[in-house]
């Protein structure tokens, strides 16, 4: 097991590497440059200043020497600073905005499982049935609609016309500095639960698709037969010898959402006014902020091959097959 | 509508939303305003922020030396009164006494020469010292007193002394402004200060009991930062904004409800800025005067504002807004007139020489030609296909290209590789356009980029430099409108209105020629209609 850890381990270190390299060099070919948000049309800029902030940015480099310099930053674990106006650490910018994003992405991913795996498990015990064809269509339905328009009359409906969830924004302005604990968090509540929920309904096809086609290959196998000979009850059946095994798969599935958590989505948060990563990486595209750019690009990618990892992690503690390279 | 469109800087409206009310009546203080805003400030220095966003909660932090009144009069603000001698190149400035920073320390002439200092510093990484450039010393005689020499008279610089170079020299000087966080915790003498900002959600600010105009009658201002604008008019709706700009549509069909009477004013008046059809002058096709004012004539303005902005426009004639004391209103002007453009375009050497609907010159080729525009701007890509209608019924053809914004600067406007453009211009207080029109600045990354050359527009815009008096800018500045409307180089298309929609409640706010917010801390609520609480 240590081995097999340790191996994955040294193999994700060059392709971490390579990623960084990749990407820094793509971002780059893309036109424009880091000062044109302040410097494009601005007749109080002149092309003296324009080549000073160059050198300031360290822009005047070549490309290579460029990420030389920012490769080293990292090995300090210091990943810049931003090249926006405010010219804040890289890492400052982008925690603030963590914490925020994960929350919503974990409930949206719990709301998934919890909504997801019964939809999945019961449309394959009844395969065919009127449950299996109803729950297909209406997930597909959430996963078809377009998310800013489902988003959009949610908060006509709820926001504007029975008033019962604010519209947008994390809490409440106004009183909420006196408000108990409980209080805040019933205010919190009232705040995510259109996003949380709108974000969510997009993913349930994917995971409840996967669950069912999981469950009804598990299903046909010989030991499901076995049980059933035994006499035992069929929820038994179902929850205890067969939805474990269904849910192998779903291990990988799981893993490889890790970096999804906190990648955010710049339309939920734009819709909702969500400060979350999504918009910060939208608007450093925009104005081409390398810095934050390949800041949130390493945590993405160290995630991403975490997650990877942790899903080869998890499979072998599932699957001793994996685990000890014995397979059939 | 503030950033909603993605107009250019021609020079950064710096008015102060302060001004001077008359406090005869009896208003009450408290209650706050909500404000929404597309865009989340960057950074509360003025030097060193380049969007619109940063310079309206800066310009509630912070003043200048001088600032524009209602009717868009240079007026002073922390300097009492100032002199211009030596000819046009010294200017003095008396400064305001008792007026304290936040922390309790006085202002005086050495905070704006620390400011001057600053700004003029190679590494100071700001977009605005080019007009401060043109001083040769500035000095601060007494601790009221402050004093700037020009190398030559230079008539837009009093309107520079704004808020741009007033910082507290006390608590910044000595350190890296780009890196201090003063930056996100300014500490300003101006009617508002800053309570929090929280990243990309909201900026609280306080009233400043000590603010020399008197206490602004508001409590408290935050700007919601909500980036879609679908969700803040719904926000507007739940009543969870106060102040918001409005789109044409959004004002003109989706406002008239009860509840919007009931709770809301809306308000319209001419914005600081300008949409224009530019051409390329390189090109031979756009070389001839006659086929530009062809197209002018082809095109119609007021089809286009009716279509585009539901009507809440005028047509332009000029680089200037109708309500602009500089404006010309005698200039040659292009009414729709499809016959008086085929002639012209005949003229020119261009007719229908196949018959197949579209203009040729003597060698057979057709008049075809590509506009581009940015992306994301509705009102241009609409603007841009009523013009492509109109010019196909005089035979030319017209191709619309839109592309993404940095794109659309670096690899077609800089690199000179477009044949026309639809684009917008904001406007100044002043009127000073020599970076636009001058052929001096037709270089890269320079502004007059479709290459327009006239001897005498260049004299002129020098002229409008070197001049105070106002009679004579004036004088200058209408000779410009005329020749720029003879000659075409833009078609000229329309002035938008701004279109903010503000909570019943509010009382006190008079439109005038500078818009709504000039008086903004004479704006206040009986206290019987207040809604906030400020703790």
């Amino acid at each position: 097991m240590l081995r097999f850890l340790f191996h994955r381990l040294i193999v994700l270190i060059p392709t971490f590497i390579g990623i960084t390299l990749i990407s820094f060099f793509v971002m780059h070919l893309a036109p424009g440059e880091p000062m044109g948000v302040s410097a494009d049309f601005n007749p109080k800029m002149t092309p003296e200043m324009r080549e000073r902030l160059k050198a300031q940015y360290g822009l005047d480099k070549p490309l290579h020497i460029q990420y030389l310099r920012w490769f080293k930053g990292l090995m300090k674990l210091d990943l810049g600073r931003s090249f926006s106006a405010d010219r804040r650490p890289v890492w400052d910018k982008i925690k603030e905005r963590l914490p925020v994003t994960l929350l919503i992405n974990v409930l949206s991913l719990l709301l998934i499982i919890a909504v997801a795996v019964p939809i999945g498990v019961t449309s394959a015990v009844r395969q065919g049935g009127p449950f299996d064809q109803i729950s297909t269509v209406i997930v597909f339905l959430f996963y078809a609609a377009p998310a800013f328009w489902v988003a959009l009359l949610l908060m006509l409906l709820f926001g504007v016309h029975l008033g019962w969830l604010p519209i947008s924004g994390l809490h409440s302005l106004m009183g909420y500095d006196q408000m108990g604990l409980f209080e805040k968090i019933g205010d919190w509540a009232k705040h995510l639960l259109l996003p949380v929920i709108v974000s969510a309904l997009g993913g349930l096809a994917g995971l409840s698709r996967y669950t069912r086609s999981s469950m009804l290959e598990v299903l046909r196998q010989d030991y499901i037969t076995t049980a059933r000979a035994k006499g035992l009850p069929e929820r038994t059946v179902i929850y205890r010898h067969a939805l474990r095994n269904a849910l192998l798969p779903l291990i990988t599935i799981l893993g490889l959402s890790i970096p999804g958590l906190i990648g955010g989505s710049v339309i939920f948060e734009s819709l909702f006014a969500i400060p979350g990563v999504g918009q910060l990486m939208w608007s450093s595209v925009m104005a081409r902020d390398y810095p934050v750019l390949m800041g949130n690009l390493v945590i993405v990618s160290i995630l991403t091959l975490l997650g990877n990892l942790l899903a080869d992690i998890g499979y072998a503690l599932a699957d001793p097959r994996i685990r000890t390279g014995r397979g059939e | 509508m503030y950033s909603l469109s993605k107009s250019l800087f021609l020079a950064l409206f710096l008015i102060f939303l302060h001004g001077t009310g008359s406090a005869a009546q009896a208003q009450d203080y408290g209650d706050m305003i909500v404000v929404g805003s597309i865009g989340d400030a960057s950074v509360l220095i003025p030097m060193l922020a380049s969007d619109a966003t940063s310079h309206q909660i800066a310009g509630l932090i912070f003043n200048g030396l001088v600032k524009y009144d209602k009717d868009l009069n240079l007026v002073g603000d922390l300097a009492e009164s100032w002199e211009v001698s030596g000819n046009g190149k010294i200017i003095t400035f008396h400064l305001r006494k008792g007026v304290t920073w936040e922390d309790g320390r006085p202002f005086t002439s050495e905070d704006v020469l620390f400011g001057f200092n600053l700004i003029t510093d190679p590494k100071t990484p700001t977009a605005y010292a080019g007009d401060f450039l043109e001083v040769e010393h500035a000095e601060a005689p007494d601790p009221y007193t402050f004093k700037v020499i020009y190398k030559e008279p230079f008539a837009p610089a009093l309107s520079s002394w704004g808020n741009l170079v007033v910082l507290p020299k006390h608590l910044l000087q000595g350190k890296d402004i780009t890196k201090a966080p003063f930056g996100r915790k300014p500490v300003g003498l101006g009617p508002f200060r800053l309570k929090r900002w929280v990243t990309q959600d909201r900026i609280e600010l306080v009233a400043n009991p000590g603010y020399f105009e008197g206490r602004p009658y508001l409590d408290g201002y935050v700007m919601r930062i909500i980036p879609d604008p679908a969700t803040m008019f719904l926000e507007l709706k739940s009543g969870g904004l106060d102040w918001m700009g409005l789109s044409p549509i959004q004002y003109d069909r989706q406002t008239n409800t009860p509840f919007f009477k009931t709770n809301f004013n809306k308000y319209n008046y001419l914005s600081f800025s300008y949409t224009y059809l530019g051409y390329n002058l390189r090109m031979p096709l756009f070389k001839d005067k006659r086929i530009r004012q062809a197209i002018s004539y082809a095109i119609d303005k007021k089809e286009i504002i009716r279509g585009v902005l539901l009507g809440y426009g005028v047509p332009a004639t000029g680089p200037y807004k109708p309500d602009a004391w500089f404006y010309n209103p005698n200039v040659k002007r292009y009414p729709y007139d499809p016959q008086k453009a085929r002639e012209l375009l005949a003229e020119a050497g261009w007719a229908d020489r196949d018959g197949d609907g579209w203009l040729e010159n003597d060698k057979g080729r057709r008049f075809t030609f590509t506009v581009i525009t940015n992306q994301g701007n509705g009102l241009r890509d609409r603007t841009a296909q009523i013009i492509q209608y109109r010019l196909k019924q005089v035979g030319i053809e017209m191709k619309i290209r839109t592309l993404e914004w940095t794109a659309f600067i670096n690899d077609f406007i800089d690199k000179r590789r477009f044949e026309a453009v639809i684009l917008g211009w904001t406007l100044g207080q002043d009127p000073d356009i020599y970076d636009i029109w001058h052929s001096s600045k037709t270089g890269e990354k320079e502004l007059n980029f479709i290459g327009y050359k006239n001897k005498e527009i260049d004299e002129l815009l020098v002229k409008g430099r070197r001049t105070f008096d106002r009679e004579e800018r004036r004088k200058i500045y209408w000779k410009v409108q005329e020749i720029l409307a003879e000659d075409q180089p833009y078609t000229f298309l329309y002035v938008p209105m701004s279109l903010p929609v503000i909570h019943k409640r509010f009382r006190g706010i008079k439109p005038a020629p500078a818009g709504i917010s000039y008086n903004f801390i004479r704006w206040w609520v009986p206290k019987n209609e207040q809604k906030y609480m400020m703790p």
